[in-house]
């Protein structure tokens, strides 16, 4: 079965699936989703991997759904406006997919209270206000092994983007994941105060490189940290989706951010009038980070890559387990404890044994 | 071969019916471009410039979006007029809104009347001192201001991150990086029940009219005026030079800081790493579009905004990619350029060879 007739098929029995909840349920209704993104949906990584999952709902749903997006959208006073003319335009489900749209997001909610909102990686929900995100931190996890593995120089190189809980989080368990296979990895951090700018990112790239990193790892959303990598013949990992194309001998993996199956699964809900407002954080069980192909590694690593990515995922293991300390030396996780989610989501301080001061 | 020979004189009319011109050659080729991405050009035309504005929301967004552009090419225009070239008016915004929003953090308990008047106060405070700098490197050591109000834009930029990354951050925000909300007496009054027009809003159309009239009637802008058309003339006169940088940049600076604080106390409501899309550049273009003078400021100001809605709903309604916005304000500008080229210049055809020394 081709690609076509799969989706068609898919449309189809969508389509009947929707029929026949229709008749069921009072409340059935057509899902007209809106999606807001920060960057342009070319950046080939966070916006890019939302916008994959809006064309998902379109190939889920088939024609009953149709979705709309608006890119390049600013975090300042532009978004409310944005957000509004969604719900004026009759969008039914509304996807904000960035931080900063936290409050906006809220604001329209509360005066469109039969529109439903769903809003990427914030903390504030309402009756028709849901938040979503996904434990990146698991993959860079793996990451973190991987690199521990393969670095020759001991020392990676990390462009972040801003020092914010996901960012810091996402450090502290790389380290941990290098640190349990390499103890001797120490980590360079470049902050490019930006989440896409790919100008700026290869720049902070190239500077690492300069200063001895042979492991590129990034928390920024384009792929020009890697191409730089490729360029000076290091190694690197993919953000958000699976780059290999701009890194075929430099990708190691990436952590692919894959929202599909959580964004079908709110359409549907919106279409059977099931849809409940609720705090979703998935990991690599739900599908929500993904792996892409470990390549440019010898087989012993890749096993040891898949191996720690399955015991992640069943819940055997969890990258943060104590104990953890912070730079101060103080025990912030018992031994044989795991960190709950009120201290990774609040995380601001780094793991014990990274040399770098966390920017205030 | 194709030249450019400077007009005797230029048509007064024209310099006002250039950027008419302009509009209606960008309709045009905008339309062509529509109609190449297989788009009814007249329905992405209305969906571009009449949809965004065919209901009372859409209206008062647009005040809103136009607000921040006017109030800040205001205040580059005198200064354009003087060839003092503030390119820094983004650094400028964001200083009067760490400025006047300080004050909104620092007393975020507060219900005092009083405060919003001290965050008007500060606000342009802050957009002043910001165009101080470039205003006494050029008096003292001759420094370009295109290049130091640019470079302190970034300065500012990253103060605000670091501000509310640590010290400003809210402390019951989860260690995102953003400030508390301001408190209600730190909120500009919403001048239009259920929209998000506000006072700001009001202080624009002030600032367009007070700089009419001291651009028309008052010695300070007859004498910015003449220093930028006749450096020379005004030197001779004794008009001083250094006077027209101070009193330009600092003018511009505190507009600018003001639109910043309408930004921060109006539709955003606290400060967070990213408080304006840009704005402090736009208005450069937004200054020219409206002939340097306040009024066409005023006109510009909302044709710009206009182009920024209708970029959204053509995302929204016929899915179009959000650079047709980019497009649009290219274009519009080309025209603007070519028109006041054309103005100015005639263009000859044939060597000079050939036609003697016309010039």
């Amino acid at each position: 079965m081709n690609a076509s007739l799969v989706k068609r098929t898919l449309a189809a029995v969508a389509a009947v699936g929707a029929l026949a909840t229709g008749m069921g349920a009072a409340q059935a209704e057509d899902v007209k989703a809106g999606f807001v993104y920060v960057g342009p949906i070319g950046d080939h990584g966070w916006s890019y991997r939302h916008d994959i999952g809006r064309q998902a709902i379109e190939a889920e749903l088939g024609d009953a759904a149709s979705t709309t997006f608006v890119e390049s959208v600013p975090e300042g006073a532009d978004a409310e406006r944005v957000i509004t003319q969604l719900a004026q335009t009759g969008h039914n489900l509304i996807f904000t997919t960035s931080f900063g749209y936290m409050n906006p997001t809220e604001k329209v909610a509360k005066r469109f209270p039969n529109v439903k909102f769903e809003h990427a990686t914030g903390y504030k929900r309402a009756d028709n206000l849901s938040t979503y995100a996904a434990r990146f931190y698991e993959g860079r996890y793996v990451a973190g092994v991987i690199a521990g593995k393969m670095t020759k120089s001991n020392i990676v190189g990390y462009v972040g983007s801003f020092p914010i809980p996901e960012v810091v989080r996402g450090i502290n368990s790389f380290m941990m994941g290098a640190w349990s296979v390499n103890p001797d990895v120490q980590v360079k951090i470049v902050w490019a105060n930006t989440w896409y700018d790919p100008g700026k990112e290869g720049d902070a790239a190239k500077a690492l490189i300069d200063q001895g990193a042979d492991i590129m790892v990034q928390h920024t959303d384009s792929p020009a940290p890697l191409q730089v990598a490729e360029n000076r013949g290091v190694l690197g990992f993919g953000q958000a989706s699976d780059m290999i194309k701009f890194a075929p001998k430099a990708q190691l993996t990436a952590i692919v951010d894959n929202w599909d199956s959580y964004y079908v699964a709110r359409a549907k809900a919106v279409a059977d009038g099931t849809w409940e407002s609720k705090d979703t954080w998935g990991g690599i069980d739900t599908g929500m980070v993904e792996m892409a192909p470990y390549t440019n590694m010898p087989d012993d690593v890749k096993a040891l890559a898949e191996e720690t990515a399955a015991k992640i995922a069943s819940g055997e293991f969890h990258p943060f387990t104590g104990p953890i300390y912070d730079q101060a030396g103080e025990l912030r996780v018992a031994e044989g404890e795991i960190a709950d989610d009120g201290m990774l989501l609040g995380m601001d301080w780094y793991i014990k044994g990274i040399d770098a001061e966390l920017p205030k | 071969m194709v030249r450019l020979e400077p007009r005797r004189q230029h048509s007064q009319a024209m310099v006002y019916l250039s950027p008419v011109l302009a509009i209606l050659m960008t309709l045009v080729v905008g339309g062509i471009i529509f109609a190449f991405m297989g788009k009814n050009p007249f329905d992405a035309l209305y969906t571009f410039f009449i949809l965004p504005i065919n209901n009372s929301y859409g209206i008062s967004e647009l005040f809103v979006k136009a607000t921040p552009l006017v109030i800040i090419a205001v205040g580059l225009a005198m200064g354009f007029r003087a060839n003092v070239w503030n390119i820094g008016a983004e650094g400028q915004l964001t200083m009067g809104a760490i400025f006047g929003g300080g004050l909104a953090l620092y007393f975020h308990d507060s219900e005092s009347i009083l405060l919003m008047p001290a965050m008007f106060v500060l606000g342009a405070l802050g957009g002043a001192f910001w165009g101080a700098i470039p205003a006494l490197l050029r008096t003292k050591f001759n420094a370009n201001e295109i290049l130091t109000s640019l470079m302190l834009t970034y300065v500012a930029t990253l103060f605000l991150s670091f501000l509310v990354h640590g010290p400003w951050r809210n402390p019951e925000g989860f260690n995102f990086p953003e400030s508390r909300p301001f408190p209600d007496a730190g909120l500009l009054p919403i001048i239009f029940e259920g929209s998000r027009v506000h006072l700001g809003t009001a202080v624009a159309v002030f600032v367009v009219i007070a700089g009419w009239l001291l651009l028309s009637k008052s010695v300070i802008g007859f004498q910015l005026r003449v220093v930028g058309k006749a450096p020379q003339a005004a030197r001779h006169v004794g008009f001083r030079q250094k006077r027209m940088v101070w009193f330009t940049l600092l003018l511009g600076g505190a507009l600018a800081g003001l639109a910043g604080l309408f930004e921060v106390s109006g539709p955003i409501g606290q400060l967070q790493p990213s408080i304006s899309p840009g704005y402090g550049f736009t208005a450069i273009i937004v200054a020219f579009l409206g002939r340097l003078h306040p009024v066409g400021i005023l006109f510009g100001g909302l044709i710009m905004a206009l182009t920024y809605l209708g970029g959204e709903l053509a995302q929204i309604t016929l899915g179009l990619p959000n650079a047709v916005t980019g497009l649009f304000q290219g274009i519009l500008l080309f025209f603007l350029l070519a028109s006041d080229v054309l103005t100015k210049y005639r263009i000859r055809f044939g060597s000079i060879a050939a036609k003697g020394r016309t010039a």
